[in-house]
């Protein structure tokens, strides 16, 4: 397939490690002082190699991935060493540290669109690089760089790579993107690719694509990736060995199988176990028919139909195309869908923040088709909305306190005590004690926003509850505490909930009755637990295969379910 | 992000205000540009208040105890910065003139400021109808020479007449007429912006009112660049009011002293080779606009973390040595080059 793998079968042959890091420390300076980012890490790479650098946010891992491209902001100071190729990235001159980047270590990002230029064509992008780097002073022609280009995106698998060369990046796909990211990092066969979070910003199901993408550069081409990840079940996937990073620090490193199997330090038996697991702990587990049916319908959408006005003389893009389900007081229901899939859009439109355009949706008895904002304000205390990112929800200049008086004020009216009283109350419903209410949104951290912002959206006490992704902001084991709180709350205050995800593990722990979005169709709907189990649509039945679990065994034998499902 | 936050007290108001938490964070030749803009504007303003102590004589004053004052007198030691071809003491022309200058800044940006902000914060929060029109106005204002505009709304106020308070409102009305566009653009843009944010969208879903949003949600999150665009549009109002009077619209010297009046008063003494008149007028527009200037810039890049400079961590390690140990307390590193 390719024609210039010389050096790298030789460095595999050898043994010698890629990369080498050593006793890294990096600091960085900022309003509040010097930030330790890393402390003391040392991890080697083999050729041919998967370590995964694993870690909640704040560890350190994607600062350690950017020093080994030496891509630090001016404001940090590293010591230590990162040999690649017997040069130390840290203290080389910077037209060494140009030569290395690209030809022996590349970068992948996470955010496939942002990573690549819009103006210019992905081939002059990829041929950018290899034309930066003419061997022995001899310049590159455009033509020899262009097909240079087009042998890479061959190479990670996008069709056509003759005609598509000179297509934009608009004109792809978000996984094919990420592939003609991961061309661009291959173009000069680098024996070394930094994927720094490489599927977070992907769906399931070409996530599953691009690792096995990665997998196959590994096997065919013997390229060592560093994998920076907070997914395990991406970890379990991919990676040979472990480094799990936490405040900076290494805790472990370990095996892949070891690791999952026999984890020794607590921190990491810690992670693991709030890993959202498909399968385990579901909230439908045992249920024969649709629990929660004897009490009255909040939602019933009849053949929704959400539509957004196209530009001048195009048609407009139908976001929710005739989807039909209930929500029963007691029940939640679990929406689960890819991006785009319009779920977010169901969400809304029930609180009443998107128009629907054709169908029918009552909530709490109330016909969204005619709404009018001044009629259905008074309903607006019956329904409490969670947002995705609990940091932009919450009003940055209000206390938490004023944030979870805010519908308290603006329905009831109550005097400050009063106020101050109950927001004590709600704050320690949701585990929070009550002296945050002192406290600005930025003063805390992920989780207790979102445990904040849970408290607003109950304060009226609710009838019904949209919780529009709570918890893909958050890290694993805070998502864990958040779910956990959840589904307390809702067992202990009763209300509905439509719960929107796209973690399949997680609608599966809270929802008794689950549904499934693709591209505006609500293709299946059921129990949890026989959704996840036994999925009946094509669709659901590739969502479930894609999902990565964090067991390396079972998630091989998975993988080789998933191809046979693709090849059949 | 904010781990450190998380402990930190909140500073009391005073750090918290504008310039002074500004100077705070900034090092190197970002605080120095910060304090000569402080310390110029700070000498402005504090001659305008104390003008009737600092200047030897009144504004209009042309005679003393001892006689009527010599005209085009050089420097001396009775007029320190010489007399005007009028008889007026140079100084005390441009010490008064500070007064001037400071009352029309004020006025003028306070009005621009409220109908500026209001307007815009509506038109962006409502959109429609209104949104459209006020924007084409805007642009309208924006399609005209600001100095053109001046003058004519200078003449429709005044009608050539120029008493202190007529000619500070027909100055500050031209000024906020110019200035009030830019206002309007800079809010109604953030209240856009914030409009689609999700604590706006969550207000909304509590069911507040379109008034409460706008005032208690979006208004003091889309004010956080009026510091800087008032002091920037500051030293644009001392331009525009020297711009005035030096084209003759300002006030007459028996109601005020202006320097831009003084300055085109000096325009006919240049070739007789009388330099006093103009060279020091001409100094205090060019210190109090450079002054102003400098606040305002260093506000700008010091609200911008991308640009703001700090202090490199770890102390003050040797320059050119970007691998210099982090934490001299580990004993591994230390010893290390």
């Amino acid at each position: 397939m390719t024609s210039n793998l010389g050096n790298l079968s030789d460095q595999a042959a050898s043994g010698q490690p890629v990369l080498t890091i050593d006793r890294l420390q990096v600091t960085f300076a900022t309003d509040g002082g010097d930030v330790h980012a890393v402390k003391d890490v040392s991890l080697e790479v083999k050729a041919g190699e998967v370590v995964a650098i694993v870690g909640e946010s704040g560890s350190g891992k994607t600062v350690t991935a950017k020093t080994i491209l030496g891509l630090l902001p001016e404001t940090a100071i590293s010591s230590g060493a990162v040999v690649i190729n017997g040069n130390d990235v840290i203290s080389v001159s910077k037209s060494t540290l140009r030569k290395i980047r690209g030809r022996d270590v590349a970068m992948v990002f996470q955010e496939p669109s942002t990573a690549l230029n819009p103006v210019f064509t992905v081939g002059w992008q990829i041929a950018e690089g290899i034309r930066a780097h003419a061997t022995d002073g001899k310049r590159i022609s455009a033509k020899e760089a262009k097909q240079r280009a087009t042998e890479a995106l061959r190479k990670v698998g996008i069709p056509d790579p003759e005609t598509r060369v000179n297509y934009y990046p608009h004109q792809f796909s978000g996984g094919q993107k990420q592939r003609v990211v991961i061309a661009a990092a291959l173009a000069l066969n680098p024996g070394l690719i930094v994927a720094d979070e490489p599927t977070t910003a992907l769906d399931v199901t070409v996530q599953a694509e691009i690792l096995q993408l990665l997998r196959d550069l590994r096997d065919n081409y013997g390229t060592s990736i560093v994998l920076i990840t907070h997914n395990m079940g991406v970890v379990a996937d991919l990676a040979d060995r472990v480094v799990v990073m936490y405040q900076g620090d290494v805790v472990e490193e370990a095996p892949s199988r070891v690791l999952f199997a026999e984890p020794q330090q607590d921190y990491t038996k810690k992670l693991l176990a709030a890993v959202p697991h498909l399968g385990r702990h579901s909230a439908s587990e045992g249920a024969r028919g649709r629990l929660h049916q004897d009490g009255g319908i909040l939602v019933e959408a009849k053949n929704l139909t959400i539509e957004y006005p196209g530009r001048f003389g195009r048609h407009g893009f139908k976001a929710v195309d005739d989807v039909s389900f209930t929500v029963s007081e007691n029940e939640v229901f679990g929406l689960v869908g890819e991006s785009g899939s319009g779920k977010s859009t169901i969400g809304r439109a029930i609180a009443g923040l998107t128009r629907t355009t054709g169908g029918s949706l009552k909530v709490l008895g109330y016909e969204m088709l005619d709404f009018k904002e001044r009629t259905f304000r008074p309903l607006r205390k019956e329904i409490g909305f969670v947002f995705q990112d609990p940091a932009a929800s919450f009003n940055p200049h209000l206390t938490i306190g004023e944030c979870v008086a805010e519908p308290l004020m603006i329905h009831t009216k109550p005097s400050a005590a009063e106020a101050r009283k109950k927001v004590g109350e709600l704050l320690e419903s949701v585990q929070l004690p009550a002296s945050y209410a002192q406290r600005y949104p930025h003063e805390l951290s992920g989780g207790q926003r979102q445990r904040a912002s849970l408290a607003r959206s109950l304060a009226l006490n609710p009838r019904l509850l949209i919780a529009d992704e709570p918890t893909s902001a958050l890290d694993v084991s805070v998502q864990a505490k958040v779910l956990d709180l959840f589904k307390d709350i809702q067992e202990q205050f009763g209300f509905a909930a439509l719960f929107i995800s796209h973690d399949l593990a997680v609608v599966d722990m809270l929802s008794h009755w689950v549904g499934v979005l693709y591209k505006g169709r609500l293709v299946e709907q059921g129990i949890g637990n026989h959704v996840m189990g036994s999925p009946q649509h094509d669709y659901t039945k590739r969502l479930i295969a894609s999902l990565p679990v964090p067991d390396p065994d079972e998630q091989a034998r998975r993988r080789e379910a998933h191809r046979a499902l693709l090849g059949g | 992000m904010s781990t450190p936050a998380l402990t930190a007290p909140r500073q009391p108001l005073f750090s918290r205000l504008p310039v002074i938490s500004h100077l705070k964070k900034s090092v190197g030749l970002q605080r120095g540009m910060l304090i000569v803009g402080v310390v110029l504007s700070g000498l402005f303003i504090l001659t305008s208040i104390f003008a009737p102590l600092l200047a030897p004589y009144g504004y209009s004053q042309l005679s003393d105890a001892s006689g009527s004052f010599p005209t085009q007198q050089a420097p001396s030691g009775q007029h320190l910065l010489g007399t005007t071809v009028g008889g007026y003491d140079v100084l005390s022309r441009v010490i008064w003139g500070s007064q001037t200058a400071v009352t029309v800044i004020i006025v003028s940006v306070a009005m621009s400021l409220f109908l500026g902000v209001a307007l815009g914060l509506l038109s962006g929060y409502f959109g429609g109808w209104l949104d459209r029109i006020l924007v084409v106005v805007a642009d309208a204002i924006y399609a005209f020479p600001t100095l053109l505009l001046a003058i004519v709304i200078s003449i429709v106020i005044s009608r050539g007449q120029s008493s202190f308070w007529g000619g500070i409102f027909s100055c500050a009305f031209s000024i906020t007429v110019v200035f009030v566009p830019q206002y309007f653009r800079v809010i109604r843009a953030e209240t856009i912006r914030l409009k689609a944010e999700p604590f706006v969208e969550s207000a909304k879903v509590l069911g507040a009112s379109s008034i409460r949003i706008i005032g208690r949600h979006i208004f003091k999150n889309a004010t956080r660049t009026l510091p800087l665009m008032f002091t920037l549009n500051a030293s644009e109002a001392i331009l525009t009011l020297a711009g005035l009077g030096f084209l003759g619209f300002g006030i007459e010297p028996t109601s005020a002293a202006e320097w831009g009046f003084d300055l085109n008063k000096a325009l006919a003494d240049t070739s007789s080779g009388i330099w006093w008149t103009g060279v020091f007028p001409g100094i205090a527009i060019v210190l109090t606009v450079l002054g102003l200037t400098l606040v305002g810039e260093s506000i700008n890049d010091l609200n911008d973390p991308r640009i703001r400079g700090r202090k490199r961590a770890g102390g003050t390690p040797a320059p050119g040595t970007p691998a210099a140990p982090t934490t001299p307390s580990t004993p591994a590193e230390a010893g290390k080059p």
